[in-house]
């Protein structure tokens, strides 16, 4: 009786162990990430897409709060406990990572070839002599419209800024709905979805942002103030308290269909579909008199990297490569509306809103948010103080040539640009 | 053997009083451990800079850059005037309801004074970001009650967006974390209030001081020294405060940093916000800083104020 219960528990472990041998053959990796919304996406279309074509590697995404993400990751790698895979933040943050050696120079990484340098620039040294991450998405900025209000008012959708302002005056004069849903509570409104959205047209997208970065040019230059005296002329059409009205109320007025035109960044979109009941358009922002090129904001916003400390960088890198390839980038990109490809193999989306705002990539030069490269090293904050100011012009506490001294006066204070 | 020879064996028998260092251990541990060494930790921290991704021994600097550099004062001093406002109103509106309060619930005439106790004090035990939140909704113009209810009584013309305006917003700010926190000094009073001997009170009512003059004669200077621990609390509570204006206005303590109190301060410094690198050091002196008000206010309390209140044994 003994000995069998003992074979019996031999043979037990026996088997156990082989399991746990089979297991470990296989390779985990983890991915940090601040995308909590993104999980369900992750685990049901992109991981089993990957581990399809790569038997032997397991994929874990592991998200933590975006607002934690910075600090938490930061304790994860000095601790050596970060996932293999690390979502990257736009510049600053992700190049600190890189410079002190967490995240692996990943240059000659097989799929780097798929992106253009605009796109690759968000994740890489000064120089661009060396990448960190992989380039995932970016997010187009535009105006979301309520179709059925435009519809009913007998509105055609403004292309030049005198016919946006036509427009707004319509809807004001009409009454049903706000002209446009926007707060300045959360100040970041004001500063992304307005002085960002509409400033590349007057800046001339890339060309004023590396002027402003080599210091040929200064925020108090007439192309960077004009686009706050346009921000000052939206007062008037913002809904009652704009004062206090946060972010989350703007997307919900639109939504709810009471207000008729929404600055919005592409990430909406997903949201939108699934909270508005009417017909949605979209349009870039409008430029100063017809026939001028247009210039959208085209912001690379999320990439991902590999851990130099990870235990598995030949399998990471596979991962990374899949991450570059056209295959990741048609799944993402139709999962996350709103989310667009930076990959350079055109994406087939499916929603209607995303075709637009990515649509504009044809017709439109392209840039980034004036404020994210270099600019926001030092203190002040370059970014920082553009929301704050941003938000002042808009509730009228600042004029646009106060507010642009400010932000210059600030920049000059440590940046001094190389001649 | 007469007692005095009795008593002097007694002492010089007694064994070393173990019990009280093991009593003690478990509190002075964890006191020392996550609270002064973190201290020690801080201070040190702020005696450093990165550079070139290294810790380097920079004395004073960076209370020099705190101090000297415009980029940092500016924002050290409006923060630290906003704190002071902040505090001020606590003092002012804070601390006086809480005494009446107190003084309300004590009256023997007064009914149900365990539902108001309870139901003062409730907003006290709630998180702050449900605090926060529940007043960003009851506040907002959109979709908050308070438009409404101001305009049932007449008065919706005197609704602005508090929160949005950056001559009200903190105000606003401080009578919310008032609101949140009036049953703390309630409590303290009304437990010193009922503390006051019956004798004492009817002795008062012989002598024909009752109402009103009872509670100015009689019970104000009885309860002095809680009031005294009152400010003192709400002093130190004020000038670590971050949470609620964390939750309500964001770290950039808007509109234009008119919110923006010394913990929101160090919070941007230390951790950095959006595209903000954090700055450990920086962020290690605004700490220092902090902690030297508050010490410096603990001392003025002890040493000036409390030294000097009468207590009365009963």
């Amino acid at each position: 009786m003994k000995t069998k219960l003992l074979t019996a528990l031999l043979l037990g472990t026996s088997i156990l162990g082989t399991t746990g041998m089979a297991l470990a053959e296989d390779v985990t990796l983890n991915i940090e990430s601040w995308r909590g919304d993104d999980l369900t996406i992750w685990k049901d279309k992109l991981i089993p897409a990957f581990e399809a074509k790569n038997p032997g590697i397991k994929v874990v995404f592991a998200p933590s709060a975006p607002t934690e993400y910075d600090a938490a990751l930061g304790a994860k790698l000095a601790a050596g406990s970060a996932g293999d895979l690390i979502t990257c933040r736009p510049f600053d943050k992700s190049l600190e990572l890189f410079k002190k050696g967490n995240l692996a120079d990943i240059s000659s990484l097989p799929g780097m070839e798929n992106f253009s340098p605009v796109a690759k620039a968000a994740w890489q040294t000064d120089d661009g002599k060396s990448s960190f991450c992989v380039p995932m998405a970016s997010v187009i900025h535009g105006f979301i419209y309520n179709k059925d209000a435009f519809d009913k008012l007998g509105l055609k959708v403004p292309t030049t800024n005198e016919e946006f302002y036509a427009v707004l005056d319509k809807i004001k004069a009409d009454g049903t709905y706000i002209p446009m849903a926007m707060g300045t509570k959360d100040l970041w409104e004001a500063a992304t979805m307005g002085y960002q959205n509409i400033g590349p047209n007057y800046w001339k997208g890339e060309e004023g942002r590396a002027a402003l970065i080599k210091g040929e040019q200064k925020l108090t230059d007439p192309q960077w103030v004009e686009p706050y005296k346009e921000l000052a002329k939206w007062k008037p059409y913002l809904g009652d308290g704009f004062e206090a009205q946060t972010y989350p109320d703007s997307q919900n007025l639109f939504t709810l269909g009471r207000a008729a035109i929404y600055p919005a960044g592409s990430w909406e979109i997903g949201l939108f579909n699934t909270q508005a009941q009417f017909k949605m358009g979209a349009f870039p922002p409008p430029v100063q008199k017809a026939g001028d090129t247009c210039y959208i904001s085209d912001h690379t916003d999320i990439g991902m990297g590999l851990n130099a400390a990870s235990k598995h960088p030949e399998e990471a890198k596979k991962f990374l490569s899949w991450v570059a390839s056209p295959d990741f980038a048609t799944i993402y990109a139709n999962a996350l509306p709103g989310f667009f490809s930076l990959n350079s193999t055109p994406v087939k989306m499916e929603d209607p809103l995303a075709q637009e705002f990515v649509s504009w990539r044809g017709k439109c030069k392209s840039t980034i948010r004036s404020t994210y490269q270099i600019l926001s090293r030092g203190t002040p904050n370059l970014e920082n103080e553009t929301w704050v100011e941003s938000a002042n012009v808009i509730n009228g506490t600042d004029t646009p040539e106060a507010a642009a001294k400010k932000l210059q006066d600030g920049l000059d204070s440590w940046y001094k640009p190389a001649k | 053997m007469d007692t005095e020879t009795m008593a002097a064996e007694t002492r010089a028998k007694r064994p070393i009083r173990w019990h009280v260092g093991v009593f003690l251990a478990p509190a002075v541990l964890v006191y020392t451990a996550f609270m002064i060494l973190p201290l020690f930790g801080t201070l040190q921290l702020s005696l450093f800079r990165n550079i070139e991704q290294s810790q380097v021994f920079v004395g004073l600097g960076n209370f020099r850059t705190l101090f000297g550099d415009p980029n940092w004062s500016v924002n050290f001093w409006n923060a630290l005037r906003n704190n002071v406002w902040f505090f001020v109103i606590h003092m002012l509106v804070q601390n006086p309801i809480g005494i009446l309060l107190a003084a309300l619930l004590s009256s023997p005439k007064l009914r149900f004074t365990a539902f108001y106790r309870t139901a003062i004090f409730v907003p006290t035990i709630l998180s702050f970001v449900i605090v926060g939140f529940a007043w960003k909704l009851i506040l907002s113009p959109i979709w908050g009650v308070a438009p409404h209810l101001m305009d049932f009584v007449g008065l919706k013309s005197f609704f602005t967006p508090w929160l949005g305006k950056e001559q009200y917003a903190l105000t606003a700010l401080s009578l919310v974390s008032v609101w949140q926190f009036v049953g703390i000094p309630m409590m303290l009073i009304y437990a010193a209030l009922l503390s006051i001997p019956d004798e004492v009170i009817e002795a008062a009512e012989c002598d024909g001081v009752t109402g009103m003059a009872q509670f100015w004669k009689i019970k104000l200077p009885l309860i002095l020294p809680s009031i005294g621990i009152i400010s003192i609390l709400t002093f130190v509570g004020n000038f670590n405060a971050f949470d609620l204006i964390y939750t309500a206005q964001g770290a950039l303590a808007g509109p234009n940093y008119s919110t923006d109190i010394l913990g929101t301060f160090l919070y941007r410094a230390f951790f950095g916000f959006q595209l903000q690198v954090g700055d450990p050091n920086m962020g290690a002196a605004i700490a220092t800083i902090m902690f030297l008000i508050i010490l410096a206010g603990v001392c003025v309390y002890l040493f000036l104020v409390q030294t000097r209140l009468r207590r009365y044994q009963f």
